[in-house]
């Protein structure tokens, strides 16, 4: 308490003294000037994002809300628009992901931990590094003729379910091996090194002290992957997911369809209700992703240490 | 006269090009503690790393020569490094304890290594702990996690967990640089309770710390083995000019 009176007495009288202080200075309202419109600037470019964002929700849920009720969840699709639903886009649509998640997951985890644990950092790692960052951003059509190249024709599988879910694996596989390899990476070398010294064998270490460790950074990166595997649209089309479905699969090797398909099919069609379908679609198709992101967060901060 | 925990000859070893070990004679004494010293590179650590082939994870190192414990050369092909890194065990420069409860972190090793019987893993999970002189601050919140603990008492746990899985022979690579200085005092005399049960290889860059709590000491320079002797000799009546000058604080 002793030392704060004599600090702010003695801030007081130098405060008095120099003039300096004070308000007014010429340079100083002109250095703050700036400063401000800084800060405005920004927020004006943060907001944009935001305020078009708001409207378009605004805009669906305007349309498409009157139209979200039990039997839109509940019917097929229909040349009626009052009797159009999306059961079978929704059921396609957990096919596909119910399919792709574990396909994605071991292949994408095991493909990072070779990578990061075992592979020798040479020529051939730096290769596939490169290679699984391109293959990161290619275009999803160019998958999508991938897909129908060697899993609709090639294996014969046919337009069915396995052939879209193994073409989306392969979609997002390049994203989860990235997201995977930076969490594993992130995992302190200290740790590793305890483990070794104390005679446990790389495999032990991984699974013990690696893949505990880099877990949550792990599902994040995949469950982020899936939300966008589930709003994909143009590799089915590529792969022949179809447009009109009226049932629900009930195997691997059924036709299907899913959300967004019938979401861009109903937004083609010159009837004005099935305008207000697709913003219905949308809106499930929004509660997905959320709740998928949702769950990501909940992970994070749940293991998190 | 004491027998020889390790003996090592002729040993060589390259980071790439560079020499980083040079024709490293020293025979370590078992039961007592041996300082390696010497100014920052000059190799001290990376000989500590070879005593249990840590070495072996980094890419592009060359190693040659001989280092035999119990008359076998640890760098043998028939040798298993998992069971070679049991025996000689080690605790790194700051506390490293994994992000599992206390319990979890001391009963790592033994787990590794196949025991599953949960009356052995207690028995060894206090052994060890009061071995590392860490079993009364922590035996009423063992399920606690250990990055909770303090920097002292965790460095003080993986001692414990180096010796959870009974090794002859503890590497220390400075475990109280990162430490305040009441930790230090502990962790120093931790090592001087340890040495009765334990050959101690300790590197250290604090030259008292080297004078109070070792028998014997090296003293490296640019890779060369300068001088080995008694700690007590090497301080008081250094051999090499090179020793009396780094000893003394005129480099390093």
């Amino acid at each position: 308490m002793a030392t704060q009176d004599t600090f702010e007495g003695k801030n007081t009288s130098s405060l008095s003294d120099e003039s300096a202080f004070q308000k007014g200075s010429a340079r100083v309202t002109y250095r703050r000037f700036k400063n401000k419109s800084a800060h405005a600037l920004f927020l004006g470019a943060t907001l944009i994002g935001v305020v078009i964002l708001a409207i378009l929700l605004y805009d669906i849920f305007q349309r498409g809300l009157p139209y979200l009720n039990s039997d839109f969840i509940q019917n097929f699709a229909s040349r009626r628009p009052s009797q159009a639903g999306i059961q079978a886009a929704l059921w396609g649509s957990i096919w596909v992901i119910a399919v792709t998640a574990p396909l994605t997951f071991v292949i994408g985890v095991a493909s990072a931990i070779y990578l990061e644990e075992y592979s020798q950092k040479g020529f051939l790692y730096r290769f596939i590094q490169l290679s699984i960052g391109n293959l990161a951003g290619v275009p999803s059509i160019v998958f999508g003729m991938l897909g129908l190249t060697i899993f609709v024709r090639q294996l014969a599988l046919g337009r069915s379910v396995l052939a879209g879910a193994l073409t989306m694996t392969l979609l997002i596989l390049p994203i989860v091996i990235v997201s995977a390899r930076e969490a594993i990476a992130s995992v302190p070398n200290a740790l590793r090194h305890a483990s070794l010294a104390m005679g446990a064998t790389r495999w032990q270490t991984i699974r013990q002290v690696v893949l505990p460790y880099s877990l949550p950074g792990i599902l994040t990166g995949t469950i982020l992957a899936l939300s966008r595997a589930i709003g994909e649209t143009a590799p089915l089309i590529m792969v022949g997911a179809v447009t009109y479905v009226a049932f629900n699969p009930t195997s691997l090797m059924d036709e299907f369809t899913v959300l967004p398909i019938q979401i861009y099919n109903w937004m083609g069609q010159p009837k004005e209700e099935f305008q207000y379908l697709a913003a219905a679609g949308i809106i499930v198709l929004l509660a997905i992703l959320l709740s998928m992101n949702a769950i990501a967060i909940y992970l994070r901060n749940k293991f998190q240490r | 006269m004491k027998h020889h925990a390790i003996s090592v000859q002729d040993l060589n070893l390259y980071y790439g090009d560079k020499h980083a070990l040079k024709d490293i004679k020293i025979d370590i004494e078992e039961k007592s503690v041996t300082a390696l010293i010497g100014p920052s590179g000059c190799g001290k650590s990376t000989f500590l790393r070879t005593l249990n082939r840590m070495n072996d994870l980094i890419s592009g190192v060359k190693i040659s020569g001989v280092i035999n414990v119990h008359d076998q050369n640890i760098y043998d092909n028939e040798v298993e490094v998992e069971m070679l890194r049991k025996q000689i065990g080690m605790v790194f420069q700051a506390p490293n304890p994994f992000p599992k409860s206390i319990y979890d972190n001391v009963a790592y090793g033994p787990r590794i290594h196949g025991m599953r019987n949960k009356n052995e893993l207690d028995q060894i999970v206090e052994k060890s702990l009061r071995g590392a002189a860490l079993w009364d601050e922590v035996k009423d919140r063992l399920k606690d996690r250990a990055t909770g603990l303090s920097g002292g008492q965790q460095q003080r746990l993986c001692i414990a967990r180096a010796l959870a899985v009974e090794p002859e022979i503890l590497l220390m690579d400075e475990p109280t640089s990162a430490l305040d200085p009441i930790s230090t005092a502990k962790i120093e005399e931790l090592v001087q309770e340890l040495k009765q049960n334990y050959t101690i290889v300790i590197v250290t860059h604090n030259m008292q710390q080297a004078a109070r709590i070792s028998d014997k000491t090296a003293f490296f320079l640019n890779g060369d083995l300068i001088e080995y002797n008694d700690t007590d000799t090497l301080f008081s009546n250094p051999e090499d000019q090179k020793t009396e000058d780094y000893i003394t604080g005129r480099f390093g």
